[in-house]
């Protein structure tokens, strides 16, 4: 893991300073309201519907053993004992006091986090592949690229004030896990037919009101020249982007309105000038920054692997979690393992403090003190020996971490919702709740097979529905919530076969208490049409959404339920 | 006179910043005496004369493009550019674009919705001095002037990356410390 020098600690160190003093002249009555926002924002602090929220960044998704049991603590001792993992590899709490504030972020500074730029209009924190540095399929090891960009980013004077809030993702392996295309921009790491470090450059992707898969403007970008073209595409951003209409803000309007190949222009024009100059980065830096993602000290094995497969044949609950929860790693005799925090009746994404020093524990013990955060909303000890798996599993299950349902039906990802944020137009926890209720057979959710469903309690999609599989968007509709469903969108990753897609609205919205039974009507549909070993996706792909529109829409859902559906067009 | 920020202190200042509106246009025969900084597209219609004048300043708006002002930029004295709301950060790329790309070397002040926790990015994209709104205090916004004792990325104020500028450690040993 990145270890920070004396730089790294000094400016983390005065931001808390600097913060400390913001929040005294607030209270003092010295900031308005208007003039404190940005600069709370920029800490991670947003005003929500019964407290602050606090997003804490966790770059590119890694995190150490004593930074999670930090994180712990906070949710103990500023918190109500949990904590809220985003799918921007952040971690939110629901209930800090804004007073507590500066001191929850000296605590990070502490363990060498921050909340840096997690919120505001401004570049984000930098999300990437959880499973950088284990996956067998990684082309280039993203954290390096992922850290340098991460520092290049804190504090750029030229960016604090964007047009609109800016989301980076950087993904190195065959198959992309960071949702690149879904990002304003995306990079994703490869190497040139002659073997060198290249990264082709997406722009202009992102969900939200108007979703939009990002276009690719260069190809071939030679790695030195990551940061300047960045900063290119940054200040055409900042200087050209609308301010208007903050719907229409994010850089994705700006490369529709100018055309993709005119966008592309300007960025080179302004490239030309920055490039090579001192912001290239240098080998030596690179060198520097990558010495700290050196492999741990593996043992390859495969003795461990008979061990297991008895264990598997013996026990259906363990089989059933290896399916789910292991990824298979680079080097013999090691899994990664996901746990899910996806059980029946808890919120996706949280995890009580308890299970987070559970899981730092884990990890210690299991592997090399690592945690990874991934975009899904769980957590993942990246480097666990076969012959533990077992003994990980009965300690997770008792954990409430085991649930065998990765990448599956209930696997859901969502947003808080109108329980927490005060931006929703509709709850996600009751709803995602409600399906993983309905979908509780095991064998019944393995059979369905992998399946994305995505929940957003409003249009700034926090929840991806726009690429999942099936997505579901809180609606409101004078005053009350309904919920739209889509589906065929697709994230980029594998399970979508690496195609990015967002996903068409099947027709009018529903009532909550009828969306068990549209998800089972959809299910119904597909169980039906399926061919061979095809998922819910590729079904949808062939037949298009007619039979699932005419499926759920072909008769009520339940008694009264038709004049509802009518009357909501 | 009024107080501003200029080369890290606070002085008082006899600029005045010309904002005309449709009811009072600024007329070339009619401008005020003394040092005046008049609207960048009033300054193109007139350049020759403001020029001669000597103690006119030019401010530009956040949608301005700064390019045509080359050709004066070695005589100004002053450009200002506006923050209509401190939130719009347009101006920081002109800033950055005037400094570095157009070679301006006069005095560079930020005007409009200027407060304390802006500065230490004004200054790193290349202004020089600050119109600090007026109902703030000046005093407190010189001491939040440099927050941070180090900056990764570079800037107009030093281009040059963290990484270049210092020998930074890895891990092992003495890594990290």
């Amino acid at each position: 893991m990145y270890v920070y020098d004396q730089i790294d600690r000094k400016i983390v160190d005065e931001r808390v300073a600097q913060y400390r003093d913001q929040v005294r002249r607030f209270l003092a009555g010295e900031l308005s309201e208007d003039e404190f926002r940005p600069l709370r924002l920029q800490n991670g602090l947003y005003i929500q519907r019964y407290a602050p929220m606090l997003r804490v960044a966790i770059p590119y998704g890694l995190l150490s053993a004593k930074q999670l049991r930090m994180l712990a603590s906070i949710a103990r001792r500023y918190d109500r004992g949990y904590g809220h993992f985003s799918t921007r590899q952040n971690i939110q709490y629901n209930w800090p006091r804004l007073e507590d504030s500066p001191d929850i972020l000296a605590d990070l500074a502490s363990v060498e986090m921050h909340a840096i730029q997690t919120s505001g209009n401004c570049v984000r924190n930098i999300t990437s592949d959880e499973f950088a540095g284990v996956a067998p399929d990684e082309i280039v090891d993203p954290r390096p690229l992922s850290e340098v960009l991460r520092q290049w980013s804190t504090f750029h004077p030229e960016f604090a004030f964007l047009p609109r809030k800016f989301k980076i993702a950087i993904s190195g392996s065959e198959e992309d896990r960071a949702a690149t295309a879904f990002h304003d921009i995306g990079l994703y790491l490869r190497r040139s037919p002659e073997g060198e470090l290249v990264i082709r450059v997406l722009v202009g992707g992102g969900m939200g009101r108007t979703p939009i898969v990002g276009i690719v403007i260069r190809d071939f970008l030679p790695w030195q020249h990551m940061m300047t073209y960045v900063e290119a595409i940054l200040r055409v951003y900042n200087r050209y982007g609308r301010r208007d209409n903050m719907y229409k803000a994010r850089i994705k309007i700006l490369v529709k309105a100018l055309g993709g190949e005119e966008f592309a222009r300007q960025v080179e024009e302004e490239w030309k000038f920055v490039k090579d100059g001192p912001g290239t980065l240098t080998r030596e830096e690179l060198d520097r920054v990558a010495s700290f993602f050196t492999a741990p000290d593996y043992r390859p094995s495969h003795e461990n692997e008979a061990e297991l497969e008895r264990q598997i044949a013996g026990n259906r609950g363990f089989e059933r979690w290896t399916q789910r929860a292991l990824k298979s790693h680079r080097i013999p005799g090691y899994r990664s393992v996901v746990l899910s925090l996806k059980k029946t009746g808890v919120a996706p994404g949280d995890a009580t403090a308890d299970q987070m020093d559970l899981v730092a524990a884990w990890s210690e013990r299991f592997g090399f003190g690592e945690i990874r955060v991934s975009h899904e909303q769980n957590l993942i000890l990246p480097d666990v020996r076969a012959g533990q798996l077992f003994t990980l599993w009965e300690e997770a299950r008792k954990a409430g971490l085991g649930t065998p349902n990765l990448g599956l039906l209930t696997d859901i990802i969502a947003c808080p919702g109108g329980d927490f944020c005060s931006l929703a137009n509709a709850k996600s926890i009751p709803i995602a709740e409600a399906i993983q209720l309905r979908f509780d057979d095991l064998d019944f959710l393995h059979d369905i097979g992998e399946l994305n469903l995505n929940i957003s309690g409003c249009m700034n999609s926090c929840g991806h529905h726009h690429a999942g599989h099936i997505g579901i968007l809180g609606v409101d509709k004078d005053g009350e919530e309904w919920y739209q469903v889509s589906v065929g969108g697709a994230d980029g990753s594998s399970a979508g076969r690496g195609r990015s897609a967002i996903g068409k609205v099947i027709g009018p919205s529903f009532k909550a208490v009828d969306m068990p039974d549209v998800i089972s009507r959809l299910i119904d549909i597909y169980l039906d049409k399926r061919q061979d070993d095809e998922r819910f996706i590729d079904t949808v792909e062939r037949l298009g959404i007619a039979p699932f529109k005419a499926g759920v829409y072909g008769s009520p859902l339940r008694a009264g339920a038709a004049e509802e559906v009518a009357s909501n067009g | 006179m009024a107080d501003i920020i200029r080369n890290d202190a606070v002085v008082a200042d006899g600029w005045q910043i010309l904002r005309p509106s449709a009811e009072a246009p600024l007329a070339p025969d009619s401008l005020p005496d003394g040092l005046i900084v008049v609207p960048f597209a009033f300054w193109l219609q007139h350049a020759d004369a403001l020029a001669r004048r000597g103690d006119a300043g030019v401010w530009l708006a956040g949608n301005e493009e700064p390019a045509p002002l080359a050709p004066w930029l070695p005589v100004l004295k002053l450009v200002a550019v506006d923050f209509p709301k401190f939130t719009d950060g347009r101006g920081y790329s002109i800033a950055y674009l005037l400094r570095s790309r157009l070679g301006y070397r006069g005095e560079l002040r930020a005007i409009g919705d200027v407060l304390a926790d802006q500065l230490f990015y004004m200054r790193r994209v290349g202004f020089d001095s600050f119109a600090v709104r007026v109902d703030k205090d000046i005093h407190h916004a010189l001491a939040a002037l440099k927050p941070f004792s180090d900056v990764y990325q570079g800037s107009w104020d030093n281009p040059v990356p963290a990484f270049r500028r210092h020998h930074r450690s890895g891990p092992g040993p003495q890594g990290g410390a």
